[in-house]
Formats: structure tokens, sequence, C-alpha cells
């Protein structure tokens, strides 16, 4: 155990917290303690979880913003429930489904992190937050006029209704627009969610302390010193951002695969979602995996738990970034923090020496 | 006759953006932030617009500046309280989500205070609509007040930053702050009179767009502050000519999108437009390439 390094020792803490966390709920469910409410809420708590540390990947460690993470989650959830309901019939094996489900939902997010990277990235300044905004937006409304059907020519789409897909007899149509993907199988449970956190945990914890870690890191504190050693700012930067969106789109494929009906709705992929993830990442602490995941916990099941302040929880949202960031970002509060801190240290030397 | 009738949609529309884009760019010129914020403060505009003259029975163009008022108070708060403190932090990065925390506070509270029905809103433009051409072409009220309003608001500012010592201020603060700051410059004092007049502009732009576009909820102010910024970064973030040439193109693309190809997509086009102008010209048309010194 002495040998163990530091940040082993952290990151074993973490893994354990989560298996801790997941063997208490199990008992507390299979003893009856927990309310079928809150039992619903687990496995979208798994998928809030994973997106929480994803963009933490994104601000703590790359240092960039991204305001669309609910869009990658709705690449994620739309691409993995399409090919979900396809393959139903043709890989009957629920697990061999969802693996691939997960793939497809992964790389597909992925894809996209990339396609909105490669333009924005290479260039200094705010871009990433807003262009993520924009795409989290464009992507619900794409979604929302895509009409996909099925029958024994293959695929037809259309944008305008699902009449003009032109199905012959016998034919389905798997995306109906607004209406969204319906009967879905319900492949995700808690325990698959506990796993894709811990694989989630176990990614951006090893990204963070590999090589290209480092480099993400030395980029993120000083771009200019990490160009002139020979790091390639792009490559990194792109690298970092496309797998935090695939695990966003990891999250999607969770959060699809627990509903009967898939749609994108501003609810569950809009504005209002991203910011909730950012307010999870913040709270719990930029660059700080651990606290991501506590702030998710916290912040999914006290809103449930106090039902009557749910008209202003986006209020104490707001009010909790603005706060969060001025008490830890600003010059004059760590100032203040600090001399506050010092003296606090040192009055427990001096009663320490006392005692002595 | 449609193509022009739709030529001065664009134009009307640009006009609108470029006004929401020169707040942006001031801001950011002289900051170096996002301020994600200023669009919220265009909603907060025709909300106190729409309260003064149903609630309040004040003659629209008191209404109007009422709003500017409040909205240029408004400015100056947020930018004391929530974005000063973070100016010199270590991270860019601490700012920016402030803002998004500062524009989601006020849309929530507006959520709170007015509800989240849509509401319609009454045009304070008193100016007839044109009618040209015998009748084929008609160019509205709303449309010439606000072409109009945006060359004056341009010319004005031109004029105010080039003549006077608090324009020269606000350039050299936005060109070197240190140096500035030992010239005796107010560098605080500088910033908080670029935001009060980005927030006065917003409010303008509040009450045009929803006289134009007759209706309001708490989220109208989002979508044309995320494009206004498009058009800022369009024309060239940090030049207000840039602005004007940036909105205006921006509003002609957004609405020949929606007439020719596809009423939907027209956000999708506008945030093309970004994502091309970001690869081929990142400094924008009038923005100049500034090499890093070490």
């Amino acid at each position: 155990m002495k040998k163990m390094s530091k940040t082993t020792r952290s990151n074993l803490i973490t893994y354990l917290m989560v298996i801790v966390i997941f063997a208490v709920v199990q008992i507390m469910v299979s003893t009856g303690h927990v309310s079928s409410l809150l039992q619903g809420l687990l496995v979208p708590l798994c998928a809030y979880v994973i997106l929480a540390v994803s963009l933490n990947l994104t601000v703590g460690i790359l240092g960039e913003l991204s305001l669309g993470h609910a869009g990658f989650m709705c690449v994620g959830a739309f691409t993995s429930a399409f090919f979900s309901k396809c393959a139903v019939e043709a890989i009957p094996a629920a697990g061999v489904r969802y693996f691939l489900a997960l793939l497809i939902g992964a790389a597909a997010a992925g894809i996209c992190g990339i396609l909105i990277g490669i333009p924005v990235l290479r260039l200094k300044g705010d871009y990433l937050a807003i262009v993520t905004l924009a795409f989290g937006e464009i992507i619900k409304n794409i979604v929302n006029i895509l009409f996909i059907g099925r029958d024994d020519k293959g695929f037809h789409f259309s944008t305008k209704d699902s009449m003009s897909l032109g199905l012959e007899e016998g034919g389905k149509v798997i995306v109906n627009g607004p209406q969204g993907i319906t009967g879905t199988p319900k492949d995700s449970t808690f325990v698959v969610g506990v796993i894709l956190i811990l694989v989630t945990l176990f990614v951006v914890l090893n990204l963070m302390h590999s090589r290209s870690g480092r480099a993400i890191m030395a980029i993120r504190d000083n771009r200019i010193a990490a160009e002139s050693v020979g790091i390639n700012i792009t490559k990194y930067k792109l690298m970092a951002f496309s797998i935090s969106a695939a695990l966003a789109g990891v999250a999607g494929v969770i959060y699809a695969h627990n509903l009967a009906t898939l749609t994108a709705q501003p609810k569950n992929f809009g504005y209002n979602m991203s910011i909730m993830i950012l307010v999870f990442v913040v709270l719990g602490g930029i660059g700080n995996m651990r606290g991501s995941i506590i702030a998710a916990i916290i912040l999914t099941l006290l809103p449930e738990l106090l039902r009557g302040l749910s008209d202003y929880r986006m209020l104490i949202y707001a009010v909790v970034l603005i706060v969060m960031m001025l008490f830890n970002w600003s010059p004059k509060a760590i100032e203040w923090r600090e001399k506050y801190s010092a003296r606090f240290r040192r009055k427990n030397g001096k009663s320490a020496k006392e005692a002595a | 006759m449609s193509f022009i009738s739709y030529l001065v949609n664009g134009i009307s529309l640009g006009s609108v953006y470029a006004i929401i884009a020169l707040g942006y760019t001031m801001v950011y010129g002289i900051a170096k932030m996002l301020n994600f914020a200023h669009g919220d403060v265009i909603m907060v505009g025709a909300y106190v617009v729409m309260t003064a003259i149903a609630s309040g029975g004040l003659p629209p163009a008191a209404a109007v500046l009422l709003a500017v008022v409040f909205c240029t108070i408004l400015g100056v708060v947020i930018e004391s309280v929530a974005y000063r403190p973070l100016l010199n932090a270590a991270s860019s990065l601490a700012v920016l989500i402030t803002a998004i925390g500062v524009s989601y506070l006020l849309q929530n509270v507006a959520l709170l205070v007015f509800g989240a029905n849509t509401k319609s809103f009454s045009s304070v433009v008193p100016v007839p609509a044109l009618v040209l051409a015998g009748g084929s072409l008609t160019i509205s009220g709303e449309t010439i007040v606000t072409i109009v309003s945006c060359i004056v608001i341009m010319a004005g500012l031109t004029l105010f930053i080039k003549k006077t010592k608090a324009g020269q201020a606000m350039l050299a603060v936005s060109e070197d702050k240190g140096a500035a700051q030992l010239m005796g410059i107010n560098v605080n004092g500088t910033i908080a009179l670029t935001f009060a007049i980005g927030s006065a502009l917003a409010a303008v732009a509040g009450v045009l767009l929803c006289s134009a576009y007759p209706s309001l909820n708490p989220y109208t102010g989002a979508m044309p502050g995320i494009k206004a910024f498009v058009a800022a970064v369009f024309g060239g973030i940090g030049s207000i000519p840039g602005a004007l040439i940036g909105g205006i193109l921006l509003g002609v693309i957004e609405i020949f999108g929606k007439a020719y190809i596809s009423s939907q997509m027209a956000d999708a086009i506008v945030f093309g437009v970004l994502i091309i102008v970001l690869i081929v010209k990142p400094a924008g048309i009038l923005g100049k390439n500034i090499q890093e010194k070490v």
C-alpha cells in the first residue's frame, strides 16, 4: 500500500466511492427503502453522472466550454435507439445488442464532436461555447423534422411527415419526427449504468494521467508555452473534446434505452439540460471528477425530495453558477480565503501546542 | 418584387442584429469577454416597455426611454457585481461561466415574474407603412424605423468614439489596459461605460425586434443574442463597422434562407455561416489577424 502513488490512490478512492454508493442503493432498494419515484431516477442519474464527468473533461482538463453536451447526448440517444429498434429482430441477445448500440451511440457523438472541433478548436477564444450551443439547438430541430421508415425495400427518409415516406404495406415508421422513436427495448438497468460510470471514470482518469492528458493540461495552463515545446495543440484539443463528446453519447444511449418513447424536447436535450450539467461540474469543482459525481447525485435527488421548490430550481441553479464562480475564481475571494485559512491554521497550531 | 421585399426585410432584421452585435463587439473589444447575458438584456428591455405601456399607461416614447434607462442600470449592475471581480481571474473560463449564469438568471427571473406564456407585443412604432411600385411592394413602418435607427446609432457611436474623450479612452483601454491606466484613464469606469452603452443599445434592439416580430417570452432574447454574436464574428469581433456589415449580411442570409431554402432550417443556415467564417477567415471580414507576441 505504501508504494502506491498519490494519483493511483485518489483514483481508487473515486472508483470505490461509486461502488459503495451503488451497494448502498442496492441494499436500500432490496429492503424497500427507496420509493418507486426514486427508483425510476436511478438510470437517468447514471446518465447525468457520465455527462457531468465528460463535461468536466472539456471544462476542467481542456479548459474550453461546451454548451452543447445535451446535443451530443441527443445524437447518441437517437442513433443508438434507431439501431436497437432496427436490430431487435436481427440480434435477439439483449447484451450484444446493447453493446453494439453503445458503440454506435458513442461513435456518432464522437464524430459530431470531431466535425465541430476541427473548425473551432484551432482558434483561440471562446468560440467553442457558442458553436456547441448552436449545435445543441440545431440537432434538436433536425431530429424533430426527421422521418425514417423501413419496409422490404430498405430505408426511406423524409423531412415532411410520415405519409410522404411512401412505405409499402408492412413497412414501419422508425423515427416519427416530433413523436420521436417509440418502442426502444428497455435494456438500460442501474447495474449497467454503474458499470458504464466506472468505464467512463477509467477512461477519463487514465487520460488525465497519461502523456496525452499532461499535454492537454499543459495547453490549458499556457497555450504559448505548450506550443513552444512542440505540443500539437489542435490534435490534443480535438482528442479531449471528441472523447468528451463520445462519452456524452454513451450517456445518451443509457438515457434512450430507459424510455418507452424517445423525443427531442427542450426539457431533455435542450439548453437547460446543458446548463444543468454545467452546474454539476461547477458545483462539484472544475477539474475534479469525484466532485462532479457527488454534485450530480445531490442535485438530481434533491429537487425530487424538495418538490415545493421546483419553481425556483432553475433560479437556484443560476445563482449557484454565479456565486460559485465568484467565490472560487475571483482574485479577491481567493486572497480572502487564503488569509482566513492561514489564520484558522495558526489558531489550530496554537491550540495544538497548548494541548501538548 | 418578392425578392426586393425579402431583401428589405433582411436588411431590417440585419439592422437589429447589428445593433445587438455592437454591444457584443464593444464589450469584447474592451473587456475581452463574451457577454452571454447580452441577449437577455434585450428581453428585459422589451418586457419593461410592454409593462410600462400596459400597466403604467405611459406613452410609447416614454416607455422606450424608461426601458433604455432600466437596461443601462441593469448592465452596469451586472458588470460591477458579476463580471468585474473576475476580470483578472486566472482562467478566462470563469467570467464566461458567470456570464452564462447571469443569462440564465435573467431568463428565470423573467419566467417567474411574467410567466412562460408568450405575450403579444403591440408595436410602438407610429410610422405608417410605405407603399411603393403601385401597391406591389409594401415596406412597414417598423422596417423603416429599424433601418433609420440603425444608421443613426452607428453614426452617433462612431462620432462618440472619434470625437469625445470618453470614446478615446475606450479605444485606449481596448488597445492596452495597463498603459491606459498609467495615462490616467479610469479603466473600470470606462468598462462600466461600455456596458452601459451596450445595454442601452440592447434595450433599443429589444423594442425594435418585438415591434417587428410581435411576440415576447422569457427566451425571446436568447436566439437573436446568439445570432448577433455570429454577426459580430462575421464582421470581425471588436470592430464597429464590422458589426454593421456582419449584422446586415446575416439578416439578409437568414431571410433568404427562410424564403428560398427551408423555414425550419433557417437557424441551421445561420450557424453554418458561422462555421464557414471560422474555417475561412476566423478574424472576420474587417478583423485584423494579430500575431501573438511572447
